[in-house]
């Protein structure tokens, strides 16, 4: 039987980290995400898990650490925002080259500059490229969901890569809501031991993690972690959906919100999907043909199931949580537009940027969004191929 | 189980390669001779060597072999020839000669 | 009652506005509703103005935006009369209470024209005699209580006490005038 709580999504993660009860936890602090590591300490000193817990002096330090615990043969993670993750850049590709199945909980937040501390997802797009599985979570519940899934992905034979679980920082991470948890006993079944078959501690095997890659084999190892990225996919459509079975909450790449007969459609991800799905209500009830196709899993991209999904809407919307300032849009803009044409969908598509360092995102932009798309679709309304969303001037 | 890593060279494929690089089996340098870019060799002269021992810990390539406390003749086949012992010796029981 | 309920709060940093908006939270949640209780979020800074939203709803609650046309406004700070907005949106159907020892017609200049009901209390008065020191967190939660029905009485009441006998297990000589604190708070409003 589920257990009916009501926790901030902060609180959710650390629980399934309490519930994993991984061997070792390297963190250092930083808005929005302190909470998790001082959360999964006070666990740790009530007796309620036994994670060894490693104070480290900065970012760069807990991804070292925790590249070091993972290759030593120990299920590890560590836990940040923001700068903390630019702090850690450099380790991030060396745990995915590494092939090593960490989990990262990404509590989204705005990168410097100006200084801020509120949400936008500036840091890990920035790291969209780094080699890791991100998936990303609309609330509580599915940052929760997504963390007991993601050693399951990560530790799979056929993937060896680290998982960023992502979440909307103070939207999401310090917002107390419900949420159904599972049993301690049923998490642990389900997530399992951590088994490695090579790990640096096993005294019966020699080893060397990291080894310099001359141009001879840089590119060959490259591409292997291309294809683990690859073979993702099924694994994560897999464990998704045996997580439905054990939960009842099914889990894909995306979620389709009344998207059967959409005409027009937002993409979007993380905590927005929610208010997103409140303006598809409305303005269905107004008998308006909307709907919502929400990321959930952005590396691996999707590419063919999104395109599926979208091609026979009129008017797309993507709507971007950071800007990649290359005068031309947002990355899940570049990426979906992409899928589209090489699925040669020839829709109207516009990108949108929304929410940037905690911008609010209201019922009312999403409707102003849809509004705007059939304004375009049947009156051809010009509007911009990329543009900001609650922008004053 | 692991790949052994002697089985891999430049023309393997992509799958055939460790994942993540790892290389399993201990001291693998060993069996690479870097002594094959030596230009330059030491020569070790054991009547004027006094055993002081100060060439060893200088050797970049652990090239000079100590054993019961008395190092003996060079590893020529990890010895890239580049002279830092024949520089520290205060006996002169090192020389440098052309080639290998 | 509306499907959904939604409630603003002001306070001062360091004054428990958050506090008792998660307070909130969880009483409604205990009495099986879904809820939504979070700060809107800057640097911490004592003093600052601050502000914290709840909803309250039958069903599963989705938006996760700011909230703009609350039905209640909860003002924990009087001195935020006068720099915050705080009837901003505020429903006329709804209600404003704020912590004051002034009485609702000594208020109603400093709120903007605000046509719907306006409540006081005064949490310093009511938190010294029951507790001996000011915290304004139990009688402001008492209030919005009282005003919104969002929870009823007896109901609010029976969740509070086994809420400060789990919160207070090493001080149970507070829960009382906690207690106290709260029930004064429903007898005046």
């Amino acid at each position: 039987m589920a257990i009916r709580e009501r926790l901030s999504g902060n609180e959710a993660v650390s629980y399934a980290i309490k519930q994993i009860n991984p061997d070792v936890m390297p963190a250092f602090p930083i808005t929005p995400s302190t909470e998790i590591p001082q959360y999964v300490s006070t666990y740790i000193a009530n007796g309620e898990c036994d994670t060894e817990f490693i104070p480290v002096e900065s970012e760069h330090s807990s991804m070292s650490a925790t590249i070091g615990a993972s290759a030593a043969g120990a299920r590890a993670l560590t836990a940040t925002s923001s700068c903390g993750m630019a702090l850690m850049w450099e380790e991030l590709y060396v745990a995915a080259s590494n092939r090593l199945p960490i989990v990262l909980a990404l509590v989204n937040r705005a990168l410097s500059g100006p200084i801020n501390i509120n949400c936008d997802h500036s840091d890990s797009m920035g790291a969209r490229d780094s080699g890791w599985i991100q998936i990303y979570a609309e609330n509580n519940q599915e940052a929760y969901d997504n963390f007991v899934q993601a050693y399951r992905i990560a530790e799979h034979k056929d993937v060896h890569l680290p998982v960023m679980i992502c979440q909307d920082g103070f939207i999401t991470s310090h917002a107390v809501e419900n949420i159904e948890l599972l049993e301690d006993d049923v998490v642990k079944n389900f997530v399992g031991e951590y088994e490695p078959e090579n790990y640096l501690l096993n005294e019966k095997e020699t080893m060397a993690v990291g080894p310099y890659a001359v141009s001879n084999y840089y590119m060959e190892s490259r591409k292997a972690q291309s294809a683990a990225m690859d073979n993702a996919k099924q694994v994560i459509l897999d464990i998704g959906k045996e997580y439905g079975e054990l939960s009842g909450r099914t889990y894909g790449f995306f979620e389709e919100y009344k998207l059967d007969d959409a005409d027009y459609a937002i993409v979007i991800i993380g905590s927005a999907a929610g208010t997103t799905k409140d303006a598809v209500d409305k303005m269905r009830a107004e008998g308006k043909k909307v709907g919502l196709l929400k990321i959930r899993v952005f590396r691996p991209f999707p590419e063919k199931e999104i395109a599926e999904a979208l091609k026979n809407v009129k008017g797309v919307a993507i709507l971007d949580r950071t800007d990649s300032l290359n005068s031309h849009g947002g990355p899940l803009g570049s990426e979906v537009t992409a899928a589209l044409f090489n699925a040669k969908c020839t829709m109207e598509v516009r990108n949108y940027i929304y929410g940037l360092g905690g911008r609010d995102f209201r019922v009312e932009d999403a409707e102003n969004v849809f509004t705007e798309m059939e304004q375009l679709v049947t009156e051809g309304k010009e509007v911009e191929q990329y543009k900001y969303i609650g922008l004053r001037g | 189980m692991a790949t052994d890593i002697s089985k891999i060279t430049e023309k393997s494929p992509w799958q055939e390669l460790t994942e993540g690089n790892k290389v399993y089996g201990g001291a693998t340098s060993v069996h690479f001779h870097t002594g094959e870019w030596r230009t330059n060799t030491p020569v070790f002269d054991a009547d004027k060597c006094t055993q002081c021992l100060l060439c060893a810990p200088v050797c970049p390539d652990s090239s000079i072999p100590v054993e019961n406390g008395e190092r003996g003749d060079f590893d020529l086949d990890h010895c890239k020839g580049c002279g830092i012992c024949a520089k520290v010796c205060p006996f002169d029981a090192i020389t440098m000669k052309e080639g290998k | 009652m509306k499907d959904t309920v939604e409630i603003r709060w002001h306070g001062r940093g360091g004054q428990g506005a958050k506090t008792a908006a998660l307070l909130l939270a969880d009483v409604a949640f205990n009495t099986g509703k879904y809820v939504q209780g979070f700060p809107e979020y800057g640097p911490e800074r004592m003093g600052a103005p601050i502000t914290a939203y709840n909803r309250i709803s039958a069903n599963k609650i989705r938006v996760h935006s700011n909230i703009y046309d609350p039905d209640y406004v909860v003002v924990v700070d009087e001195t935020l009369l006068d720099s915050v907005d705080v009837t901003k949106g505020l429903n006329p159907d709804g209600a404003i209470v704020v912590n004051t020892a002034k009485k609702p017609e000594d208020i109603m200049p400093h709120l903007k024209g605000y046509e719907g009901k306006v409540y006081t209390i005064d949490a310093h008065r009511i938190s010294v005699a029951t507790l001996g020191k000011y915290f304004p967190n139990s009688p402001m939660l008492a209030a919005i209580v009282a005003i919104s029905g969002v929870v009823d009485r007896a109901t609010f009441l029976k969740e509070m006490e086994n809420s400060y006998k789990h919160k207070f297990a090493k001080k149970p000589e507070v829960i009382e005038g906690n207690m106290n604190a709260l029930k004064m708070v429903l007898q005046e409003l």
